[in-house]
């Protein structure tokens, strides 16, 4: 067991290894840390903003998504919509925003966890928060999808609009209304997160790599 | 003078008026070459140009400053912005109002309050308005208004622009000298006009002497209620002498206030038996009163109890206001109309309409002339008249019909000439006298306005710092001004640019009303309220500025029939549908409708109107009203949204079926 969990967390460093090499080392556990720390910034920032431009609100009616919450003019959107018979948006990914902000921790925990292991194991642990930003879309564009092709044949205005796919990200129309879809600072400072993730799993191959196979060349000339 | 039509400077067009009319040649197509060839074409001049250069509003700017004036005879409250002079609104006061609701579903039991004897009175004469003051600021908070006829004083909230309150006068039943209030609208004050017998009780006009009674009223104002407080309100009996225009001292004649009067004479009139007409009787007299009152020694008067209850009702008689001294009197040039306090305190400005003069009175010698005692007599009730030429400060002869004066912030001081049809300018003395050029207490311009001007006002003029810019002269005939709307004519409220020193003083807008006769006005600038645009939580109930817990929720839509055999139906409002929709009662059932307008939307109105029923009413954005009628009438009723709330309005409807027995 106690081997398995070595193999798992790969070759240790001497503190006098990493203080020799400490870019070579430091590296990709400084990346790891900075895509926590974006994450975690992003639990309280935007994920998503929908615009609804239209004359009589010259103000626009504005929607933002944060990971767990809608917050903004919902409920007059929510009115608008029954006319075209769309379901109220507080229904769309209610269990996505409940179990958001864990998924974020479980992330968090799981990058951690990353920057002690250094084995190929890591990418395992990286790659789900590298896609997040990509799943956040797609799901957001399914749901979209869902209730505009979802329409009450029953609401007032249902002769006057054909289900339609809202648009997730740009410029999009119904009615009298422009859409403009854009992500939020959240959103953002997630894909960032990815990118220094791939960053450090970069200099994390680098780093431990030749380690990895140092050791498996000695455990094979050990056996030998 | 500027405002000249012969001007021969018409197409004589600076840059400054190019600015000015914002009109800075964009990318378009349009030049200034446009604007000369349509004042050529509209035969406009360079004086009229720069006046539309003025008070020209592109869509969507909003006013500097908002002018709050009665309504005479429409017994509303009209709110015009300026410079544009656009009307902006009425608000429903002591007359039913159909777009408000008011009276037909809404307010009802806050004009039920204002009913003299139980008896509908749904109309009122609204006369003076007074907005709410903090150390002798406009604080944008209430406004109060008189019913002249009825002696009613009503409360507006300006958070949503609704009355409040009416409270009815029980001593007397005119109240020209209403309301203003104290510096810290410690109280709204109203004068009674008309002298009657207490309570309005039958008395033969031949015992007008002893039985007929004047009176002024303080309202305690509770600020934090948003109420007048009858409790902790009390009157003080003054001679019968047609007590009129009232104004409160401040600063230096902090605790104190100003009442006219037009009956010292106390004519009784009489034609029909060939006596003197009132007209005549009335103006007999060279010289009226001016009563001076020391209101927080009558505060300490009425709080130690010296007060007697009169129809339930605690009144300072006048022999406890002569032994407590608080009540002084001096002459004034007879049949007086203003008497206005100047920003710092220290003048007092009465005008006769029957002298062409202004006087000026001085606090620091009224003050002394009391310490001293420096009367002249005293009249024939023992009230100690003050010596005329002890606390007179200076005569101006401004013209003819002198009526009410306001103040700018530059020591000039402006009063409306009745007869004339003019606003004369004024140079002040004392303090304020080195902020204009003119030598002190001189007449330095005369406009004609259109005509026979009552009131002005001046932005902010009677409060304590003036802004000047803008004065309405609120005139009584239009007579040519406007296109004949048949015997009955719009009153014409003119705006005048006075923020130019000495003789340039156009009039630069005029404004026809035809829907009302404003008589007093205040302009106020505009930054200082904090209007709600919707109401803050849905469930609001205007009446009590809450939340009414039993208010109608979504999801919560009923029809509640009561073991009393009374109905109750919940129901909300919300683009494009009523629920519930089918409403089934039976004649002669006792309703409570209560309805949520659940909406959150800026202007997301909704109507509620049910036909036969004389129902009607205005639900802005989560308010909450109910509705209390009986179901006399059997049928079939479809009610509606009276608001073209949305593309479907037509359709948010719903049918009333009262079953009958």
């Amino acid at each position: 067991m106690r081997s398995l969990i070595a193999r798992f967390m790969g070759p240790r460093v001497s503190r006098d290894e990493v203080s020799r090499h400490s870019i070579r080392y430091g590296t990709p556990g400084f990346l790891l840390l900075v895509a926590r720390v974006l994450l975690l910034v992003s639990l309280f920032l935007p994920y998503w903003h929908m615009e609804l431009q239209a004359p009589q609100y010259p103000d626009g009616l504005h929607m933002t998504a944060y990971l767990n919450a809608l917050t903004g003019d919902v409920a007059e959107i929510d009115g608008l919509n029954h006319y075209i018979g769309m379901r109220s948006l507080y229904e769309a990914a209610s269990i996505e925003r409940t179990v958001g902000v864990f998924v974020m921790i479980a992330f968090v925990v799981m990058l951690e966890l990353a920057a002690t292991i250094h084995t190929r194991w890591t990418a395992l642990l990286v790659a789900p928060v590298v896609l997040f930003p990509v799943v956040f879309l797609l799901d957001l564009h399914l749901w979209m999808r869902h209730f505009g092709l979802n329409l009450d044949p029953n609401a007032p205005l249902s002769n006057a609009v054909k289900p339609f796919v809202p648009t997730a990200l740009g410029r999009g129309g119904i009615g009298q209304f422009v859409t403009i879809a854009t992500p939020g600072a959240g959103l953002i400072l997630a894909g960032v997160a990815s990118v220094v993730l791939i960053l450090a799993l970069y200099f994390h191959r680098r780093a431990y790599l030749p380690l990895v196979k140092r050791q498996h060349d000695e455990s094979s000339h050990a056996s030998a | 003078m500027i405002q000249s039509r012969t001007s021969h400077k018409r197409f004589t067009l600076s840059a400054a008026i190019l600015a000015a009319c914002g009109l800075a040649a964009p990318a378009g197509a349009q030049s200034m070459r446009d604007v000369e060839s349509v004042a050529k074409e509209r035969g406009l001049t360079t004086a009229d140009l720069v006046a539309a250069a003025k008070t020209y509003l592109p869509s969507g700017q909003k006013d500097e400053y908002l002018m709050f004036a009665s309504s005479g005879h429409a017994g509303q409250v009209f709110v015009i912005g300026l410079p544009s002079m656009r009307l902006l609104r009425s608000i429903a006061v002591f007359t039913p109002e159909p777009w408000q609701g008011w009276g037909f579903g809404v307010g009802n039991e806050i004009l039920a309050e204002g009913f003299p004897s139980g008896k509908a009175n749904l109309w009122g004469d609204t006369h003076h308005p007074a907005l709410s003051e903090t150390a002798g600021d406009y604080d944008g908070q209430f406004l109060f208004i008189n019913d002249k006829i009825n002696a009613r004083v009503a409360v507006i909230d300006l958070r949503d622009w609704e009355t409040k309150q009416i409270v009815k006068n029980p001593l007397t039943l005119s109240d020209h000298g209403g309301t203003f209030v104290t510096p810290n609208t410690e109280y709204i004050i109203e004068g009674g006009q008309y002298a009657v017998p207490w309570g309005s009780d039958y008395a033969p006009i031949s015992e007008y002497k002893e039985k007929y009674k004047g009176s002024v009223t303080l309202w305690k104002f509770d600020r934090d209620r948003g109420r007048i407080d009858k409790e902790r309100s009390f009157a003080i009996e003054l001679p019968p002498y047609w007590q009129d225009l009232s104004d409160a001292g401040k600063l230096a004649s902090d605790g104190y206030f100003f009442m006219n009067s037009l009956n010292t004479e106390l004519a009784t009139g009489g034609i029909q038996d060939k006596k003197p007409p009132f007209e005549a009787g009335a103006s007999m007299n060279a010289t009226d009163f001016l009563h001076i009152i020391d209101w927080r020694k009558a505060e300490r008067i009425y709080e130690a109890g010296k007060v007697e209850m009169i129809k339930g009702f605690p009144v300072i008689t006048l022999k406890t206001a002569l032994d407590e001294g608080l009540l002084h009197v001096t002459p004034e040039p007879r049949s007086p109309h203003g008497v206005d306090v100047a920003p710092k305190g220290d003048f007092i400005v009465v005008s006769g309409k029957l002298d062409p003069h202004v006087t000026i009175y001085s606090m620091s010698k009224i003050k002394s002339a009391i310490a001293n005692k420096t009367y002249s007599g005293t009249d024939e009730f023992g009230v100690p008249i003050l010596d005329f030429d002890s606390v007179v400060e200076s005569r101006i002869e401004v013209g003819l019909g002198p009526l009410h004066t306001q103040f700018g912030p530059d020591g000039y001081a402006y009063t409306s000439l009745y007869l004339d049809s003019a606003v004369a300018r004024w140079t002040m003395g004392g303090s304020y006298g080195s902020a204009t050029p003119e030598p002190d207490w001189t007449l330095v311009q005369k406009t004609p306005v259109h005509y026979n001007v009552g009131h002005i006002a001046v932005a902010e003029g009677d409060t304590v710092s003036p802004d000047g810019k803008y004065l309405v002269s609120l005139n009584k005939w239009s007579v040519d001004r406007f296109y004949p709307t048949g015997p009955l004519l719009p009153q014409n409220l003119q705006l005048l640019d006075i923020g130019s020193q000495g003789t340039e003083m156009p009039v630069i807008y005029d404004s026809p009303m035809g829907v009302g006769e404003p008589h007093y006005a205040q302009i106020v600038k505009a930054d200082k309220l904090d209007p709600w645009t919707t109401y803050p939580q849905v469930g609001w109930d205007p009446h009590v500025q809450n939340i009414e817990p039993m208010a109608p929720k979504p999801k919560m839509e009923r029809v509640q029939r009561n073991d009393d055999g009374s109905v109750d139906i919940y129901m909300t409002a919300i683009r494009s549908h009523f629920n519930p929709e089918h409403i089934y009662l039976k004649q002669g059932d006792k309703v409570r409708w209560h309805i949520t307008n659940t909406e959150r939307a800026v202007d997301a109105t909704h109507g509620f109107a049910v036909p036969m029923y004389n129902i009607t009413a205005s639900l802005e954005p989560g308010e909450t009203v109910t509705i209390e009628f009986e179901a006399d009438t059997s049928g079939t009723f479809p009610f509606y949204c009276s608001e073209f709330c949305s593309a479907l309005h037509l359709e948010m409807m719903g049918y009333l079926m009262v079953e009958p027995n």
